[in-house]
């Protein structure tokens, strides 16, 4: 049994079923109905879940429960300081940390919120927070947003964020002081004569390789890349994509040359190349691509999948991959991409995706 | 006179043209000529009140500037759509 949970537009749905069996997923839950859910996931080591809510008209929270289908209550500490200019408006990401009880949160405007009571209290990081550069970081489409959170295993002193659109930020001392990663990212959404030096960086999502986690990859606006000296350079690796827009990333435990995207026509058109739902999966570190298309609608499939809604299963061959789009739909993969099935159908449009 | 360089969907607008020669002293101005040559471009980078859009971002000679920017006569403006712009 598989356990999704679907954030979308109108609420979490908590989908149960068989990997690659004939029969949908079932909905076993919906919480949070008439709410944007951003984000949900289960912490492997307490067995609770956390759910990003946001309400149109109560602001954004994030609520836990061990029970996905039963009662949530609300964390407390999730805001900016009294006297800010900024308030909280989403929640984009919740990422277990590499310490007990550990576990961070990426918001918009961009910050980092840590707990370290597993998720129950937060606090915000102020050595991000109050970076001089803070009050002319641009937004992406989505808002100014700190999306990803990249860990390195067994060491809760080193740290990548990514933020749309205010670049990589890298720590080694668990958050204490920051400093930018973007060396070879090439915006071209900017004039060339401006880009030397400037941080109105768009990454959309990124990832680091638990096995050798001096390497990461990224999804750029306009761009895949990959860093082999933990996120300091970053080289292109997207020949041989159909497109190289897109916003969500997934890779394969297990083998630190993977890496999976979703390719997009462009910034202009944010849909699936050629109206064909294809993920494309590298298993060389980037210097290939292969199309893992099959199950998959191939035909007027005009797709488009959020940053946060895909995710992975377990690792190796047999790796689940999972991802929905804001059609409703959501798709799922047994072995590691080579064949898919139809989880579910019709659902609200889909913010997040990820395996309990 | 500047340059104005434009990118789809606005190159479109303006006939396909990717280069514009167009004399004015402000970006406000610059872009006003530009709309009364290409009166398609009408509305899509200036709002309603003479402002550049929000999610427009202009460039002059490699700095974001708006409306009430200077223009030097052999300046390049670069007039593009922010990413902040656009849908998810």
């Amino acid at each position: 049994m598989t356990e999704l949970l679907v954030g979308t537009k109108k609420g979490l749905f908590v989908l149960r079923g068989d990997a690659g069996a004939e029969k949908p997923f079932d909905v076993a839950a919906r919480a949070f109905p008439g709410n944007v859910v951003e984000f949900a996931i289960r912490d492997p080591r307490s067995g609770r879940y956390f759910a990003s809510v946001t309400s149109g008209h109560f602001g954004a929270r994030v609520m836990h429960t061990m029970d996905p289908t039963g009662e949530w209550e609300p964390t407390t500490g999730l805001g900016y300081p009294e006297g800010s200019d900024w308030s909280l408006e989403r929640i984009w990401s919740i990422k277990p940390g590499e310490a007990d009880g550990l576990i961070y949160a990426g918001v918009a405007p961009a910050g980092l919120f840590t707990s370290t009571d597993g998720g129950l209290t937060w606090e915000l990081n102020r050595a991000l927070y109050d970076q001089p550069t803070r009050s002319s970081w641009e937004p992406g489409a989505g808002g100014l947003c700190l999306h990803s959170i990249a860990t390195w295993p067994g060491d809760p002193s080193r740290l990548a964020i990514g933020i749309s659109a205010v670049g990589v930020w890298l720590s080694e001392d668990g958050g204490e002081s920051w400093r930018h990663g973007n060396q070879g990212l090439v915006p071209r959404y900017i004039p060339e004569d401006a880009r030397e030096g400037t941080i109105d960086l768009c990454v959309h999502n990124m990832h680091r390789a638990p096995l050798r986690p001096e390497r990461l990859f990224m999804q750029f606006h306009g761009g895949v890349y990959r860093s082999d000296d933990a996120g300091e350079s970053w080289i292109s690796i997207a020949e041989g994509l159909p497109a190289d827009f897109g916003f969500p990333m997934a890779i394969d435990p297990a083998d630190p040359d993977s890496a999976f995207v979703i390719p997009m026509i462009s910034d202009g058109d944010r849909v699936t190349v050629d109206g064909r739902a294809r993920v494309y999966g590298t298993r060389d570190a980037g210097e290939s691509w292969t199309s893992l298309s099959d199950g998959l609608p191939q035909e007027d499939a005009y797709l488009t999948i959020l940053r946060q809604a895909f995710s992975v299963d377990g690792e190796g061959p047999g790796m689940g991959l999972y991802f929905g789009a804001t059609s409703g739909d959501v798709f799922g993969s047994a072995d590691a991409g080579a064949s898919w099935f139809t989880a579910h159908e019709r659902l609200a449009p889909v913010n997040s995706v990820r395996v309990a | 006179m500047a340059t104005v360089k434009l990118r789809a969907p606005l190159k479109d607008l303006a006939g396909g043209n990717r280069e514009i020669e167009i004399d004015g002293s402000s970006v406000g101005q610059v872009l006003r000529e530009l709309e009364h040559r290409h009166p398609k471009i009408s509305g899509w980078v200036l709002d309603e009140h003479g402002r550049v859009r929000r999610h427009v971002n202009v460039f002059v000679d490699g700095e974001r500037v708006r409306e009430d920017a200077p223009v030097a006569p052999d300046a390049t403006m670069h007039v593009l759509p922010s990413i902040s712009g656009g849908s998810r």
